[in-house]
């Protein structure tokens, strides 16, 4: 347990909400009010200790932080092992912010099974940290299959629509993926306990297997497609999508929440955190073809957007959108492009989940999530309205909002990689305004005209309170995102260096000869100082 | 006091938040006091920086923080004071001051008052960091800022459908600019590493020509939709629908010259591509003489305006691509004036006559609104270009800049256009303010004038339209504007440009000189003639050149081109995905549910009938077989005695044989 605190801090926090849940086990099933506070003040308390986190960690240092380990099952060499490196520690932050949000959300929305619900909530929480934070990839694939289970849930029963459909679609499709992932991950370890390409032991210890030296044929080919199933299922990437708009469709308010939230970086969390760094050859092979597959997504998510009639499938579908940039920037396998998809994995995060919580707000007045039935909402309900423009306009990228910060790495990255890319890509950004700023026109705008409409309230503070923390982090990390960057900077830097070796090289020479820096200026991984050097006074005629 | 720059945006942004937090509850009809106050602190600092830049002029770079990093790419949040900057900001404070005042007046009474102020407020914190950012990303962050604000103003009456649609038009045709912009953003930093001005115009050798054609071009596009330019022009007569001070700050006066701000801020990297510069003079050119020629026959009084708008930034440009970037920026300076001027002008009329924006229910009003109608009267001479007024000195150096530069057929679609500008205008003013009223009559009896807020800024903006060009601009091609730019255009690369090297005789200048002059007067004397003198002419003309005037009419039907040829096939293509992603792509994933179905079905028959048939058919043989044993042991002696009989026996005969 080597931390500063002393204390197994990762596993505090993975585990707070799973206490909670034998919490709420003690507390009467028709109380209903304590039920939810209970649920709450200890989503709450997760996250303060969540933050924690920050002044504990390193943002200089390379490896894992906040390491535990202890042997769990010796005689497969199973090990329980937690830590997390700066992209791990944006989604774990991510993650007890929304979880809370979510479960704030759901007071007025939940009144059937209400302790069951807390519970699948709470119970969820625990395995989406567990996933971010396991670094033993039999730990992994433990939470990674344990989470469908709530949310199979949450869906089936909370759920509307043909929630059992979407409930189980989401489930078998998942499942369909992780199977693969599975395979994969028993061939690592047999490949490992081979001394000619691994370290000869048997282990899931991702750090250990990070060490692997396997040819890119048969076994980095065969392997990334393996774990690509499990986890573009789980993006999900074109053409892996179609259980997602059902699923978000059908989900209660807080589950969708946090299956755009949090659930859709898991995908690309293990992309970040396994392909990239385990399979570096295949990784680089597969560019073109995940590169296509992001940007057929990114385009084709926009088109569909605008055929849509219900909004909560039209938010739905943006999420496949957006994936698809997030995608491509990782598939750039540079440090402005994986930078920007990292931030745009948080920044989904936080503007699609607004998104689903002002459909929620919506709906629980209305019960119809119809385009049609609403237009001329913002006279009636200005917070919500103003709310609701600051989201979109996060949503579709406008500078000074987050959106815009992490499209713009992505595509600066893209840009280096390939420049025809990125050019299709920010036909997608002109799409994303359209669907959006359409959706908003037909629903807020014009006049209100449906008399169902005529006595809608605005915002109450409940609703207020849980939409204002993602506003603030909007701004933040659109105006200042250097915070977010730094953290998360060292990992990238790391793993870039892995599966793109040549990276640091080439961007050696470009800024060297192309860019006309002074020779001997080394290029630090930390680039401030070298780019300020850079900055000459400009020499103006009239000086 | 260069260093307190920064203050200038900040004003206004601060107006912006306390009104967009508090205006609702608290401020409501007083929220001009905040906005008002912001952007007068802003102007206070304006002046003295450009003071500061006018007497000392060189370039000042301000680095706040930085914004975004990550590996080799860092961009600051910074600003570049250089006198192109002050210019432009004394533009915008100043201008956006005498508008902020005149909506005070225009907007009295609207239930969004305090909402309208704020976007004000904010379009001009945006439009200041566009104009003052020390580099491309800041001038993107600024350039889709007022892109937002236009899109509020615009749909600013939201509960019209018109308004909404116009505002979300503008945004998503300025986003088509804007992804082009983008992609030069990302060449720029490809090429140079940095997104700093200092750095890239300093540094001008890192690309060749090629990459510099392209950059530009990337660039370009983005000034197209911005300054609404052929063929990202449609958005701006659709904005119309915004209230009129909005039409007159943003979609006249600041917002859509950024474009051109643009270019000249770029001019050395578009010194550089010979070949840019020829696109951006021939699609300035077109777009003037185009849009003149649409706003020969409209009947809005602001759509006239905003086509007039549409051609007069086809004239900045066209004065960019023969290089002649001081003369653009120069009628950019008085076209701000004038068409503000203009704009308030018609927004009085419209308010006098309780919302008609129709000329042809207009006529007469010279002397029951005669302040309107003096301002109005000057800003059409000063946009036609007649001496001395502003429009005058900036369009004459523009003409004769094409010409020097042996652009001829450029100088005569821009003698074309001014002769077309000063017929419009005074077709305009006529119909509005001469001849018999055809006003309705129901609003005949409370035409009034506007307030005094509203026409002192008239005054002001006449005054200025009056002067400012003879100010700044005289002598021609090297009046204080070109000695105050020196230092901005084509300095840095060391390299002269085209046009600005060329000199022309005395005579032959001030023959062009005189040409532009009798083309102004006789747009004046053409529209003279067809609406006061003989009002009979234009009908019978239209009705003899009935295809020409419908085209015109019907501004040439590119927004129906438009929508068969790029927005009904997407809308087609993104229905026909859907359906292929319900049926197809998602019909492949419950395909291979129901084929598992099935197929567990069929396991199921198999196990019901096969395996588990297997496994009764034992049962039942034993079964059956039991039932056959049974009888033998039925517990009668007689039987087992029988049995063993025939058993002894059977064996018996085998032991035998």
């Amino acid at each position: 347990m080597t931390n500063v605190y002393g204390f197994p801090i990762l596993s505090l926090i993975a585990y707070i909400p799973l206490i909670g849940c034998f919490i709420l086990l003690f507390i009467d099933k028709d109380n209903h009010k304590k039920i939810m506070y209970t649920a709450f003040g200890i989503s709450i308390v997760d996250m303060v200790i969540s933050f924690l986190l920050l002044p504990g960690f390193e943002s200089s240092n390379v490896n894992m932080q906040f390491i535990e380990k202890a042997s769990w099952i010796p005689t497969l060499g199973v090990e329980y092992f937690f830590g997390i490196d700066g992209i791990s520690l944006l989604l774990i932050l991510m993650t007890t912010i929304l979880s809370a949000i979510a479960i704030l959300s759901s007071f007025a929305a939940i009144h059937e099974r209400v302790k069951e619900y807390y519970v699948s909530i709470l119970f969820l929480e625990t395995g989406m940290l567990g996933v971010f934070m396991a670094m033993d990839l039999f730990l992994f694939y433990i939470f990674w299959e344990i989470m469908l289970v709530p949310m199979y849930f949450l869906i089936g029963i909370w759920g509307g629509g043909r929630r059992l459909y979407s409930a189980i679609k989401f489930f078998l499709y998942t499942l369909f993926g992780s199977l693969f992932m599975l395979l994969g991950i028993l061939t690592l370890y047999f490949l490992n306990s081979n001394p000619a390409y691994g370290t000869g032991e048997f282990t899931f210890n991702l750090v250990e297997l990070y060490k692997m030296h396997l040819p890119l044929l048969p076994f980095q080919f065969w392997l990334f497609l393996a774990f690509f199933l499990g986890f573009a299922i789980k993006v999900p990437m074109f053409p892996f999508h179609t259980w997602l708009p059902d699923a978000h469709t059908d989900a209660p308010t807080a589950g969708s929440v946090l299956l755009a939230g949090v659930l859709l970086k898991m995908g690309t969390y293990g992309f970040i955190r396994f392909s990239l760094p385990l399979f570096p050859l295949a990784s680089m092979y597969f560019v073109p073809f995940m590169a296509a597959l992001a940007i057929i997504g990114i385009i084709y998510g926009a088109l569909v957007c605008l055929a849509q009639k219900d909004v909560k499938r039209l938010i739905a579908y943006s999420s496949v959108s957006h994936l698809g940039f997030v995608m491509l920037g990782m598939f750039a396998l540079n440090p402005q492009g994986i930078t920007g998809s990292v931030l745009q994995m948080v920044n989904h995060g936080i503007s699609t989940g607004a998104l689903f919580l002002i459909v929620g707000i919506i709906y629980e007045r209305r019960h119809t999530r119809m385009i049609a039935d609403f237009g001329g909402l913002s006279n009636r309900m200005p917070i919500f309205a103003a709310i609701f423009a600051i989201t979109m306009f996060s949503s579709i990228g406008l500078p000074g909002l987050n959106g815009f910060v992490g499209e713009f790495l992505i595509l600066v990255g893209a840009f280096q990689y390939n420049k025809i890319y990125a050019a299709i890509a920010v036909l997608g950004i002109i799409l994303g305004a359209a669907y959006m700023l359409w959706l908003y026109q037909r629903m807020m705008f014009g006049t209100l005209d449906n008399p169902e409409n005529k006595n809608l309230p605005d915002m109450n503070r409940r609703e207020i309170a849980y939409m204002i923390p993602l506003i603030i982090f909007m701004f933040w990390i659109g105006l200042y995102p250097k915070p977010f960057i730094k953290i998360m900077e060292p990992a990238i830097i790391n793993i870039v260096q892995k599966v793109n070796p040549g990276w640091a090289q080439k961007s050696k020479t470009m800024t060297i000869e192309e860019a006309g820096i002074p020779k001997g200026d080394a290029i630090p991984l930390v680039p401030a100082s070298s780019s300020t050097e850079r900055q000459k006074p400009m020499p103006h005629s009239g000086e | 006091m260069v260093e307190y720059a920064w203050l200038v945006p900040v004003f206004p942004a601060i107006g912006a938040l306390i009104n967009g937090l508090f205006g609702k509850k608290y401020l409501r009809d007083q929220s001009h006091i905040i906005a008002v106050t912001a952007v007068m602190a802003s102007l206070f600092i304006s002046i003295i920086v450009f003071a500061d830049i006018a007497l000392n002029p060189i370039a000042h770079e301000i680095k706040l923080f930085e914004w975004i990093v990550s590996d080799n790419f860092s961009a600051y949040v910074g600003l570049l004071i250089d006198p192109l900057t002050a210019i432009m900001i004394m533009v915008v404070t100043g201008v956006g001051l005498l508008i902020h005042i005149y909506s005070i007046g225009y907007m009295h009474g609207d239930e969004g008052y305090y909402r309208f102020f704020t976007y004000l407020n904010l379009f001009m914190f945006f439009m200041l960091i566009l104009v003052m950012g020390g580099n491309y990303l800041l001038m993107f962050v600024g350039w889709e800022g007022v892109g937002l604000c236009s899109y509020l103003l615009i749909g600013f009456w939201y509960q019209k459908k018109s308004a909404s649609d116009a505002g979300r038009k503008a945004f998503i045709v300025n986003r088509i600019g804007d992804a082009g912009f983008i992609l030069g953003i990302f060449l720029i930093f490809g090429s140079f590493g940095t997104l700093d001005y200092s750095f890239v115009f300093a540094n001008t050798h890192l690309i060749n020509t090629k990459i510099a054609t392209i950059i530009t071009l990337c660039l370009f596009i983005g000034a197209m939709g911005k300054s609404a330019q052929i063929p990202l022009y449609v958005w701006l007569p659709d904005a119309m629908e915004g209230p009129t001070p909005v039409s007159a700050l943003i979609h006249a006066a600041t917002m859509v010259t950024a474009g051109v701000y643009m270019v000249v801020r770029s001019n050395i990297l578009f010194s550089m591509a010979p070949f840019s510069l020829e696109v951006v003079a021939v699609v300035g050119a077109i777009t003037a003489i185009f849009a003149a020629s649409i706003g020969l026959v409209q009947t809005d009084i602001k759509k006239v305006l905003a086509y007039s708008t549409v051609s007069q930034l086809g004239y900045m440009f066209l004065a960019c691509g023969v290089g002649a970037y001081v003369s653009g920026v120069f009628h950019l300076f008085t076209h701000a004036f004038f068409k503000g001027l203009l704009f308030l002008g018609a927004g009085s009329v419209i308010h006098a006559l309780s919302g008609e924006q129709d000329i042809r229910k207009m006529g007469a009003l010279a002397r029951k609104i005669p302040a309107t109608y003096k301002t109005f009267l000057i800003g059409t001479i000063a946009i036609a270009g007649i001496p001395p007024l502003a429009g005058f000195w900036s369009k004459d150096e523009i003409l004769t800049s094409a010409f020097a530069g042996g652009h001829y057929l450029i100088w005569a679609i821009g003698l074309a256009t001014a002769l077309m500008t000063s017929f419009y205008m005074f077709r305009l003013l006529f119909l509005t303010f001469y001849g018999s009223s055809r006003v309705d009559h129901e609003v005949e009896h409370h035409i009034h004038e506007s307030p005094h807020n509203m026409t002192v800024p008239l005054m002001i903006l006449a005054g200025f339209s009056l002067l400012i060009g003879m100010v700044v601009g005289f002598p021609p091609e090297s009046g204080w504007i070109h000695r105050f730019l020196s230092s901005v255009v084509g300095s840095a690369g060391g390299e002269v440009h085209e046009g600005a090297g060329h000199h022309l005789s005395l005579g032959l200048e001030l023959g062009l000189m005189a040409l532009s002059i009798g083309v102004a007067l006789s747009g004046l004397a053409l529209a003279y003639s067809f609406y006061i003198k003989n009002p009979e002419l234009p009908k019978r003309l239209a009705a003899r050149v009935q295809g020409l005037h419908q085209a015109l009419y019907n501004k040439y039907w590119v927004d129906e081109i438009y929508s068969v040829v790029i927005v009904q096939p997407i809308l087609m293509i993104s229905q026909f995905l859907w359906t292929f992603d319900q049926w197809v792509v998602d019909g492949l994933v419950n395909a291979s549910g129901w084929i598992t179905i099935l197929e567990s079905k069929i396991s199921e028959m198999f196990d019901i009938y096969v395996v588990d048939g297997t496994v009764n058919g034992v049962s039942d043989t034993l079964d059956f077989g039991a039932r056959g044993l049974r009888r033998l042991q039925t517990g009668a002696i007689q039987n087992y005695m029988l049995a063993m009989g025939l058993g002894i026996a059977i064996l018996t005969v085998i032991f035998i044989f």
